[in-house]
């Protein structure tokens, strides 16, 4: 298990309603929330949270620019260069037969990437253990969490009543 | 912000189930022991995945020659076989990736399972190209690496190899949708398993929190890979159907295959999905996930396709006729006149008739007749690529050459042995992963659960339903 050596606060929430309202009411109190954990992806939640849009798009594109230039300039290469073959008497530059591997190879490059770059940001892979507050998060439980390491007794406390106002059900600490 | 209801679908997930109803109703079969009736559908199934392999090990031994295949007939069940299989696993994508992109939120119930039939029918599809060499250990051949011969490659320009890139890459990309989506439902099943269990879904999680920001990057994954996976779809069985449309032989040399080939693929894999699915929800007790919505949209793709299908066959016999071209007119009139007349005429019916059921209303909600018919169709489908391949080669230009094809207990046993992986691998998966996407069915609850919507709208609780009813629009989301 990845030890972080953070203390944090967290509150529980029953629903994803009350949730977005909570996290508004606590943007405006100027707290910092560390991160929001849900059971499933909340929409409207991540403007609210003032997260930035993901990049992951413009990496996938890119990616899948350097498959359509790997796909389809070895195979030019190959076939005008390397070792031309007249195959059923087309040219040896034959641009339309080499769209399909193109194609593939473009989408193959773009997915691969996407999903190993998807992965590597967000610090997830096969063997990674994360230390993870509640196990109901997973199930249906929402959760605000607050990292409290460097915080005095009585921020603890405001950050606490904070959350009881926004309806948390519970309220716990917790060493990660 | 409210979650916005639809006053005129139907709900899609009922029963007035909560988020943790949602979690135990479908982690429940892969923490309980399985039943006698799973046992013994597992057991077949390694019966014929046994049968198979002996089948396999005389085809390596022996050769191809036991297959009956001969001149002309050169592909037989081997080929007709690899194309069904191909042609059933584009369901399962077309369920996940396009239904996700025209933002249906149907999809939810059954894109698990139909991605899961997609990756295991490909790995059967697989089998067909490896073992019809005869000598698969020469497997490797068809890749292009680096050699000291030459160095020599592969021919790019072939739609043999077109479709080695094609359906490896298809492979690739739906086993990497599909895991992306299993990893949240994985976390899950984690955080309420002990022990060895524990560890195992633990390692498959790949520490899964549910942090926001990696939901956020989740969707824009999904939604990209959604995006790519569509043409992908469109293009691996355009290329399948290149292999035989870029030949010269009458009846293969068309250019209607291609949307033909991608048509027909729908088509059977949508009924394959309802096959399995009718007896999937029965089975593991899912009907509340798995709804007669569901099976009924399932069953309107299929008639949609059905008849872009049947219109295919028509145009395909009226362009044979207008063209003069005496080779084309022979072609068809052999395929519904000559000696497999049998096949085409379970063909045309299985194919044509069977999906025209399904404009009656009432045909499309009764789970019997959908089963029936759904198993119909994937026979009609198999015997197209049987009409397309064996009737069209064993009489193509020269009479001298005409020959005929019947399969050998081998190419029987070949197919059986993708039967047994196909049903081996299917039993194991829902065993041990969440048949139905967990997460994604939470996200459409408030929208589309039976507590919310229809006339329960008025009375259900929360701030969703404020705003009334007149003019709303589905969320924008979904």
């Amino acid at each position: 298990m990845k030890v972080l050596n953070k203390k944090v606060l967290f509150g529980l929430y029953n629903d994803e309603e009350i949730l977005m309202d909570a996290v508004k009411q606590i943007k405006q109190n100027d707290a910092e929330i560390m991160e929001v954990y849900t059971p499933f992806p909340v929409h409207g939640l991540d403007p609210i949270l003032g997260l930035s849009e993901s990049r992951l798009h413009i990496a996938g594109f890119m990616y899948g620019m350097v498959g359509t230039s790997i796909a389809f300039g070895f195979m030019s290469w190959v076939f005008t260069v390397d070792w031309p073959i007249i195959f059923g008497g087309k040219p040896y530059f034959s641009g339309p037969s080499f769209i399909p591997i193109t194609f593939e190879f473009t989408v193959l490059m773009a997915a691969v990437g996407m999903v190993v770059t998807f992965y590597l940001i967000c610090g997830l892979g096969p063997g990674v253990t994360n230390p993870y507050l509640d196990p109901r998060i997973t199930d249906d439980k929402f959760c605000i969490a607050f990292d409290v390491t460097n915080a005095s007794k009585e921020e603890v406390s405001a950050l606490s009543e904070l959350l009881d106002e926004t309806k948390a059900e519970e309220v716990h600490t917790k060493d990660i | 912000m409210s979650a916005v209801v639809s006053n005129v679908r139907p709900p899609i997930v009922t029963g007035s189930k909560t988020y943790h109803q949602i979690t135990e109703d479908i982690c429940k079969p892969t923490e309980t022991l399985p039943s006698a009736g799973w046992v013994m559908c597992l057991l077949a199934s390694l019966g014929l995945l046994g049968f198979g392999a002996i089948a396999f090990l005389a085809t390596v031994w022996f050769g191809i020659g036991t297959w009956y295949l001969n001149r002309t007939v050169g592909w037989g069940w081997d080929i007709t076989n690899f194309v069904w299989w191909v042609g059933i696993g584009h369901a399962g994508t077309l369920i996940s990736a396009i239904l996700l992109l025209f933002r249906q939120k149907w999809r939810t119930g059954v894109n698990r399972a139909a991605e899961a039939m997609t990756i295991f029918a490909v790995i059967c599809a697989a089998q067909f190209p490896l073992i019809h060499m005869g000598r698969p250990w020469m497997a490797i051949f068809v890749f292009p690496y680096p050699n000291t011969r030459g160095p020599l490659w592969v021919n790019f320009n072939s739609p043999l190899l077109w479709d080695v890139f094609a359906i490896s890459t298809y492979f690739i990309v739906s086993l990497l949708f599909w895991y992306t989506g299993l990893v949240p439902d994985f976390a899950t099943i984690r955080d309420r398993a002990k022990g060895f269990r524990k560890k195992v879904y633990n390692f498959l999680s790949f520490g899964w929190t549910g942090a926001a920001k990696h939901w956020q990057r989740w969707e824009s994954l999904s939604l990209i890979l959604a995006g790519i996976a569509t043409p992908l779809v469109l293009s691996v069985h355009t290329i399948v159907s290149f292999d035989f449309a870029t030949s010269v032989i009458p009846g293969w040399h068309t250019t209607i295959f291609p949307p033909y080939f991608v048509a027909g693929a729908i088509f059977s894999g949508f009924a394959m999905v309802c096959t399995l699915m009718i007896i999937t929800r029965k089975v593991l007790k899912i009907e509340d996930y798995i709804t007669i919505e569901h099976i009924e949209s399932m069953n309107k793709v299929i008639v949609l396709t059905g008849s872009i299908v049947g219109v295919a066959y028509l145009t395909e016999l009226f362009v044979a006729w207008y063209s003069g071209y005496v080779y084309e007119q022979y072609a068809f009139y052999n395929r519904a006149l000559g000696p497999y007349w049998w096949a085409y005429a379970a063909m045309m019916s299985c194919n044509v008739i069977t999906p025209q059921f399904f404009w009656c209303r009432k045909l499309r909600r009764n789970i019997t007749v959908n089963f029936i018919l759904s198993i119909i169709v994937n026979i009609g489908m198999w015997f197209e690529r049987f009409v397309i391949i064996a009737t069209t080669l064993h009489r193509d230009f020269i009479p001298s050459s005409w020959s005929y094809y019947t399969p050998s207990w081998v190419e029987v046993g070949v197919y059986l042995f993708t039967f047994g992986l196909f049903g081996t691998l299917y039993l194991l998966f829902i065993r041990v992963a969440p048949v139905v996407a967990m997460a994604e069915i939470k996200s459409i609850l408030k929208t589309s659960g039976d507590q919310y919507v229809g006339p329960n709208v008025a009375e259900s609780t929360g701030s969703n339903t404020s705003g009334g009813h007149h003019g709303q629009e589905e969320h924008a989301s979904h």
